[in-house]
């Protein structure tokens, strides 16, 4: 029983850190860099990601053993855009504004790597409940990740953040940072600082664990972990 | 005794030639055209000159210090970079701009590429060209220098003005006369100028065989030729003089186009990448929307340098293919 939670909160943990989408896997990088001009455009995109990614995950591992395995990757893609023209809708409907904001990126969810990704790599293989924590675990990191870099391009680039004026007097906000061009340098910056903390956060562990500079034991422990 | 004999790879003549001589010949040459922007624009540049190349010796030491590499201001590098980035400022420009220039030129195009000589695009030009799209009023906008007899310089300080380019792209009629921008009296950034101080430092780069000549003969021929075939009344009408002497061409043709890291190794890879330069330039200067194009044809034109030494590798002596 103790084992079954544990790995509840391993399937749901593992997409905000461990495996983010975007900051580790590197998936799904087009809308992140498109859309993430303004911290509100990152979680209306990030929601709208996790809705779809939702849907098809939950659809998906229903219909798991009735997909034969030569169409799967159609089908998935059938049951994506069937979501997407849902939350499309949705959107043209209550949020025009966020809406008109994010454009082409909303029909654009459909060939989002990620939610692909998590069809074949997940919802295919795991029960419908799992599939659901996994929809949770990585439309929210996705969410997270594009609120980060939505707020640092926001802050620097417009001076606002989330519409509201931080740096009125504090300095000229540098344009670039809402152009491509900064979207691409603050993407490589979060990458790298994540990156940085978690290879931190490894190391510490192994030191807490008793490292003592006996490589082989590390190497074991490796090996274990690939398995376990 | 046993330290006499040791076994090393080619090359085994040296030249004493070193980074820092080449780098400290570079600041050589460019005493001129900083001397020229503080004689025409004021303390103010001079102000600017001292806080970029600070920042930029600073973030390098900063920078190595953090990656954990051996250091490398004493090689003179970064002061270039902050000098060359200063000379490519408008002397109004606020000192915290001028100094997140130097930054983002030592910190993010040099250091964090590997330092020097791993840099892809040259970094004084690059910190530029981000400047120029983050802030671009302060970018563009120019002070008439100090001997500019206009009468309301004598009140105010600093006044707005257009620069040579900048007249021409409105389509109005230069009032600039040639001698003034030879000088440098115009309106411009604080080192681009004097085209005299510049061919000063030219003459002294030639002369310590610091760059070769064909890299700033070949970027101003073509900028020259196709400015004169281009001409707005029709082929052959235009005023090579005019752009020659205008704008960023000189000083990077002759400092920023040279750069070691940045431009092809052969002599026709060279040739290549120079007509390209004044090619990008002409084109950005008449059918672009800025006024000036120099800037971001060297910088493109250093992201194809790997593509063209591939292409201009020299045939070994002895690997030529067979006569028939």
């Amino acid at each position: 029983m103790t084992d079954k939670k544990r790995n509840v909160f391993k399937v749901l943990t593992n997409g905000f850190m461990k495996e983010n989408p975007v900051l580790k896997l590197v998936l799904g990088t087009c809308p992140s860099l498109a859309v993430t001009t303004m911290a509100k455009n990152g979680i209306g995109m990030g929601i709208a990601a996790t809705f779809v990614l939702l849907g098809s995950n939950i659809v998906i591992s229903l219909i798991r053993k009735i997909v034969p395995d030569k169409v799967r990757i159609p089908v998935f893609i059938t049951v994506i855009a069937g979501f997407t023209t849902i939350v499309e809708m949705l959107l043209h409907a209550y949020l025009p504004d966020i809406y008109k904001e994010l454009g082409i990126y909303i029909p654009l969810i459909v060939v989002n790597c990620i939610i692909l990704a998590r069809a074949e790599m997940f919802a295919c293989k795991n029960t419908v409940g799992m599939s659901i924590l996994d929809a949770l675990g990585m439309g929210g990191g996705f969410t997270i990740a594009l609120l980060i870099m939505g707020s640092i391009r926001e802050i620097l680039g417009a001076g606002t953040w989330f519409g509201i004026t931080l740096t009125k007097n504090l300095f000229d906000p540098a344009v670039i940072m809402v152009l491509p061009a900064g979207g691409f340098l603050v993407y490589g910056f979060v990458v790298a600082a994540v990156q940085k903390f978690s290879t931190l956060n490894i190391r510490n562990k192994e030191i807490a664990a008793g490292c003592g500079m006996s490589c082989a034991g590390c190497v074991a422990n490796d090996n274990g972990g690939d398995k376990a | 005794m046993e330290n006499r004999l040791f076994v090393c790879s080619s090359p085994h003549l040296r030249d004493n030639v070193s980074t820092r001589r080449i780098m400290l010949d570079v600041i050589i040459a460019l005493i001129p055209a900083t001397i020229a922007g503080i004689i025409f624009f004021g303390m103010r540049s001079a102000l600017v000159v001292v806080a970029t190349v600070a920042a930029s010796v600073l973030t390098e030491y900063i920078m190595r210090k953090g990656l954990g590499r051996g250091q490398t201001i004493s090689d003179l590098s970064a002061a270039v970079t902050g000098l060359l980035l200063a000379l490519n400022l408008p002397p109004s420009i606020p000192i915290w701009i001028a100094v997140v220039g130097a930054v983002i030129a030592t910190g993010l195009i040099k250091q964090l590429f590997g330092g020097l000589g791993q840099n892809f695009m040259n970094p004084a030009l690059g910190a530029r060209a981000i400047l120029t799209v983050s802030w671009a009023r302060w970018m563009t906008e120019w002070t008439d220098p100090l001997f500019v007899d206009a009468v309301s310089t004598a009140t105010v300080d600093a006044v707005s003005t257009a620069t040579p380019l900048g007249v021409l792209k409105e389509g109005g009629a230069s009032t600039f006369s040639y001698l003034d921008m030879f000088l440098g009296n115009v309106p411009g950034c604080i080192g681009e100028t004097s085209a005299l101080a510049i061919l000063l430092g030219l003459a002294y780069l030639l002369f310590r065989r610091v760059i070769s000549w064909h890299i700033p003969t070949f970027f101003v021929g073509t900028v020259a030729l196709s400015t004169w075939i281009l001409g707005p009344g029709g082929v052959f009408t235009g005023d090579p003089l005019y752009h020659v002497l205008s704008g960023g061409l000189l000083i990077g043709a002759v400092f920023m186009a040279t750069d070691y890291a940045t431009c092809p190794m052969t002599r026709k890879g060279r040739i290549i990448y120079a007509i390209g330069c004044g090619a990008l330039t002409v084109l950005f200067r008449l059918y672009g929307s800025m006024a000036e194009g120099v800037s971001f044809a060297i910088l493109l034109m250093n992201i194809v340098t790997p593509m063209i030494d591939r292409y201009t590798v020299p045939v070994a002596f002895g690997g030529e293919k067979h006569v028939e």
